[in-house]
């Protein structure tokens, strides 16, 4: 049913939240900054409450079923995050204020940052980039200044193999570099000839994403970095999809120079229908003072009896600030909560789980769905959505069907160089029962794409509303409510 | 704990996958460097990382256990109970971007809203989804001038009164543009708040001119003269603003802004050291398709029912990859929500209550605290919404420790950015604090204020 906006909800007269008056002498803004009118809806606080519960109720969530969502990590989001990040001592905290009054909120940023370089084996971290792709501009600002502080203006470009995130190539030209677009192999690996022919010294940096869009951990890793570093190369690390690695391999063990990690990929913290994200950025030890400013530290070391004391420090060749104050804090203690909760002895269970859930339903799915690259895959896979002898259907079509399963869709038409694909990324808090039941409905959407197609096309049948007029909303633009 | 795998499902899957052990999934990984010894600490149930997190919150001072007077680009106003409630839903929070339309529209419902919402409160065409926050907003303005001018123009003049962080942020953005030239925030333009110095600055090459309302010190300037000035050379006017001022203020669509941007903190989130925030982000229709990030459409499904999905995408990095404007891939979705139910909630009526306390409280403290002998207040005369600068007679440092003993934060210390106001307080006053608290810090003063 079609829920009314929140401005056809309103009756003139009604409020939600009503406030004191006034206990201080009235005086008056000048009429010239007045404003004549205030057009915001009026509703009572029970229709506000019944509204967004109504609506909520026409998404779909991880709280609700199964996300295999690839390269979006849609693990289950512990509720205790949600009630530690809520705790007053956090939430009503002025990002300005003196340092020696959030001591708790510095210790936490600090232990954060000491936890991460651990776990992805890098020398600094900095917690201020909003999401990952703020990190990968962070990361990208980065190497451009380590350049130029060089005097090594002459490096413009940046190598990004075909698999990338859209946001890889995005973050590098908006950073000033030229985008080169790196070739992978028949193994889904990156083409090490063509990489070596691409490797001189106009070389500013490589962006990696390892394990890679299609699942796979790229078997000559070393070498590439290998070869970037002796052009003269920085190497960058996309972290979406560490959650196969945790506590399996230490991305800076294998020389990464850079990265970015997603706290709400990996960490566990919400997704929240597509924001807040975090992500904090991790180098290696000739590039810690390029991290942005401020990074927290221990400014007074503490003595037997008392702790040290926490501020801010700042970086002597930052690349500035990319964000206001201290990045998503409340992100940063759900993630504290998360690495907590799994310590030195559990964090590699998430990685093993992830990657025996994904292997699981690839053996139950590959000899249905075609894969392109037969090799073992890591936490994600991708298949092609489409049967020589189901004309028409399109890996569109499969995913649609899914939701008629009780299913949210895989991630479909990305990467790139696969036609039709269907990226599926199970995550580790799936039980067994679960990924059998998305087989099941792999499997049979299979044979019905030959028996009843159109079941396909039409599909999803039972959701809030049927497949929508795209075309339509970019033609006819609506992109407000009218006026209550 | 979070997986839910037995000893049994484990072997039912190997064998399936054909492998003898979990381990044996991982042999691409080069074995010198595969299962490293982490440094970190035993594993936490959720009872003792519960009690751990509890202390540490504990070892900071609130705004519940301070009073708090420190703005500064983030306020402590009241968020009612329902906003919160309505975030808790699994339904809202759990969920991803809403790229599959048919599953998603809660969350598309609710941006549509929000953009809504935010062009009625700013009198602009068009918002976006939002953005990462007040100062990212800033550098999109720029990155939008920048492309909008086709790269043409190179001259972006932002106001000294533009909050410090967010002219950082904007710096960083554009490093490696060489073709963006970032000036009018000297000390020699300064803070005067004719604009006459920064006017005199626009001129062909000028392809962006920010200012702030109210500014950086709380104070409500006319920029007509100065939008003018900036239209007739051919440049765009980006006005950063504090939304909850816009409940009693003209808003910037109505004296000709094409771009608003600002922090939309304010706006039912809690200060949470700092974020996650919302970055608003609102323009002209001239402007709708250099707009960047998310954008909410109506359309209808194939039953022809009213549908909303994310439109105009072809406008973003997963499509134009490099040749994108921005690389921005989320917007704060959840933030986005809770700004929605927080004006839904206050409605009208609620929402020009708490901007004309805000207001009318400001005003009082500006009056008490100037009437202690050797405080005055700087711009005094000017018009200004709910912060205000005062100078001190002793170093503020000192004062604001001095402060402290009596469990106040004063406000912030404008000497850290600006020279010239060296001695400065910026203090901040939300429907939060009551006359009684003004009177305190007013007491306070005298107290620690020495001869």
């Amino acid at each position: 049913m079609t829920e009314p906006t929140i401005f056809e909800l309103s009756s003139p007269g009604r409020q939600g939240v009503r406030f004191p008056a006034s206990d201080v002498p009235e005086v008056e803004l000048p009429a010239a900054f007045r404003r004549k009118e205030l057009p915001l809806p009026e509703l009572a606080e029970i229709d506000v409450v019944r509204h967004f519960t109504r609506i909520s109720q026409k998404n779909y969530a991880i709280d609700l079923g199964f996300y295999p969502l690839g390269s979006c990590t849609m693990k289950y989001n512990p509720k205790i995050n949600e009630v530690t990040s809520r705790l007053p001592g956090f939430a009503l905290t002025h990002p300005l204020q003196p340092e020696d009054t959030v001591q708790g909120n510095l210790y936490l940023m600090y232990t954060l940052q000491e936890w991460l370089k651990e776990i992805v084996g890098f020398a600094g971290v900095t917690l201020q980039p909003a999401a990952g792709a703020h990190g990968e501009l962070t990361g990208v600002l980065i190497i451009q200044k380590y350049h130029a502080d060089r005097g090594d203006t002459q490096r413009t470009r940046i190598l990004i193999p075909d698999s990338a995130h859209g946001t890889n190539p995005a973050t590098s030209a908006m950073s000033g570099f030229e985008v080169v677009h790196l070739p992978s192999d028949a193994r889904g690996n990156v083409d090490l000839e063509a990489l070596k022919g691409l490797c001189d010294e106009n070389l500013a940096g490589l962006m990696l994403t390892n394990p890679n869009t299609l699942g796979l951990f790229d078997e000559n890793v070393t070498q590439v970095i290998e070869l970037v570093h002796a052009a003269g190369g920085l190497v960058y690390g996309d972290g979406a999809n560490l959650n196969a690695l945790l506590g399996i391999v230490r991305p800076g063990d294998l020389g990464f120079d850079i990265m970015h990690l997603n706290l709400h990929k990996t960490f566990s913290t919400p997704h929240g229908g597509g924001g807040p994200g975090s992500g904090p950025v991790a180098v290696c030890q000739r590039l810690v003072e390029y991290l942005p400013d401020p990074v927290v530290a221990i400014v007074e070391p503490g003595g037997e009896e008392l702790p040290p004391l926490y501020g801010y420090a700042h970086p002597t060749k930052s690349i500035g600030r990319v964000k206001s104050f201290n990045g998503h804090f409340g992100i940063l203690v759900r993630a504290y909560t998360y690495i907590a909760m799994h310590g030195r002895d559990g964090l590699s269970n998430i990685a093993k789980k992830s990657v025996l859930n994904a292997n699981y339903l690839l053996a139950k799915v590959k000899d249905t769905y075609h894969l392109p690259y037969d090799r073992r895959c890591m936490h994600e896979f991708v298949v092609e959505g489409q049967w020589a002898d189901a004309p028409g259907i399109r890996a569109l079509d499969i995913a649609k069907r899914l939701i008629d399963y009780n299913f949210h869709p895989p991630t479909n038409y990305f990467p790139l160089i696969v036609h039709e694909a269907l990226m599926i990324e199970p995550t580790e808090t799936e039980s067994i029962e679960t990924l059998d039941a998305f087989a099941d409905a792999m499997l049979k959407i299979a044979v019905e794409a030959r028996e009843n197609p159109e079941l396909l096309h039409e599909a999803p049948h039972n959701s809030p509303v049927g497949r929508c007029d795209e075309v339509r909303a970019a033609k006819q633009l609506i992109l407000r409510a009218p006026k209550a | 704990m979070f997986t839910p795998h037995t000893q049994k499902d484990v072997e039912v899957m190997l064998k399936t996958i054909g492998v003898g052990k979990v381990e044996d999934l991982f042999t691409e990984i080069p074995e010198k460097y595969r299962f490293p010894e982490l440094k970190l600490p035993t594993s936490l149930t959720e009872m003792e990382v519960a009690d751990e997190l509890e202390s540490i919150a504990n070892a900071n001072g609130s705004t519940k256990s301070l009073l708090n007077f420190i703005g500064a680009g983030a306020y402590d106003h009241y968020v009612p109970a329902a906003v919160d409630m309505l975030l808790r839903r699994g339904e809202f929070y759990t969920a991803y971007t809403p790229y599959q339309p048919e599953i998603s529209q809660g969350t598309l419902q609710a941006i549509f809203e929000y953009q809504s919402l935010i062009c009625e409160l700013t009198g602009m065409d068009v918002a976006n989804a939002s953005h990462y926050d007040g100062a990212t907003a800033a550098a999109e303005a720029v990155i939008l001038a920048y492309h909008h001018h086709k790269g043409k123009r190179t001259k972006f003049l932002l106001s000294r009164a533009v909050n410090p962080q967010y002219r950082e942020v904007v710096r960083t953005y554009t490093r490696g543009s060489k073709d963006i030239t970032i000036q009018g925030d000297d000390p020699e333009t300064g803070i005067d708040s004719s604009m006459e110095k920064l006017i005199a600055q626009i001129d062909a090459n000028t392809a962006l001119v920010m200012v702030q309302y109210p500014d950086f010190f709380g104070r409500v300037i006319d920029y007509k003269p100065l939008i003018e000035a900036a239209h007739n050379a051919g440049a765009l006017v980006a006005v950063a603003v504090n939304p909850t001022a816009l409940g009693v203020l003209t808003p910037p669509g109505e004296f000709g802004a094409d771009i608003v941007f600002g922090e939309g903190q304010p706006l039912g989130i809690p200060l949470s050291y700092g974020g996650p925030y919302l970055g608003i982000f609102a323009v002209t229709n001239d402007l709708l398709r250099k707009i960047s990030g998310r954008l909410v459409g109506e359309t209808v499904d194939n039953a022809g029912r009213l549908a909303y999905v994310l439109t105009l995408t072809a406008r973003e990095q997963h499509i134009r990859r490099e040749k994108a404007s921005s690389n921005i891939c989320t917007n704060q979705g959840l933030m986005a929500l809770a700004s929605t139910i927080y004006l839904s909630l206050l409605g009208k009526q609620g929402f020009e209550a708490v901007s004309n306390l805000c207001f009318q409280k400001a005003h009082y403290a500006a009056k008490q605290i100037s009437s202690i002998q050797g405080y005055t207040q700087v711009f005094s005369g000017q018009p200004f919404f709910h912060e205000f600068v005062i100078r001190s007679p002793q170093p503020v440092e000192h004062l604001l420790e001095d402060l402290r003993a009596y469990d106040i934060l004063g406000g912030y210390d404008l000497g850290k950015d600006y020279p010239e106001l060296e001695g400065c307080l910026l203090i901040a006053v939300t429907e939060k604090i009551g006359k009684e608290d003004i009177d305190l810090l007013h007491d306070a003063l005298i107290e620690v204020t020495h001869d």
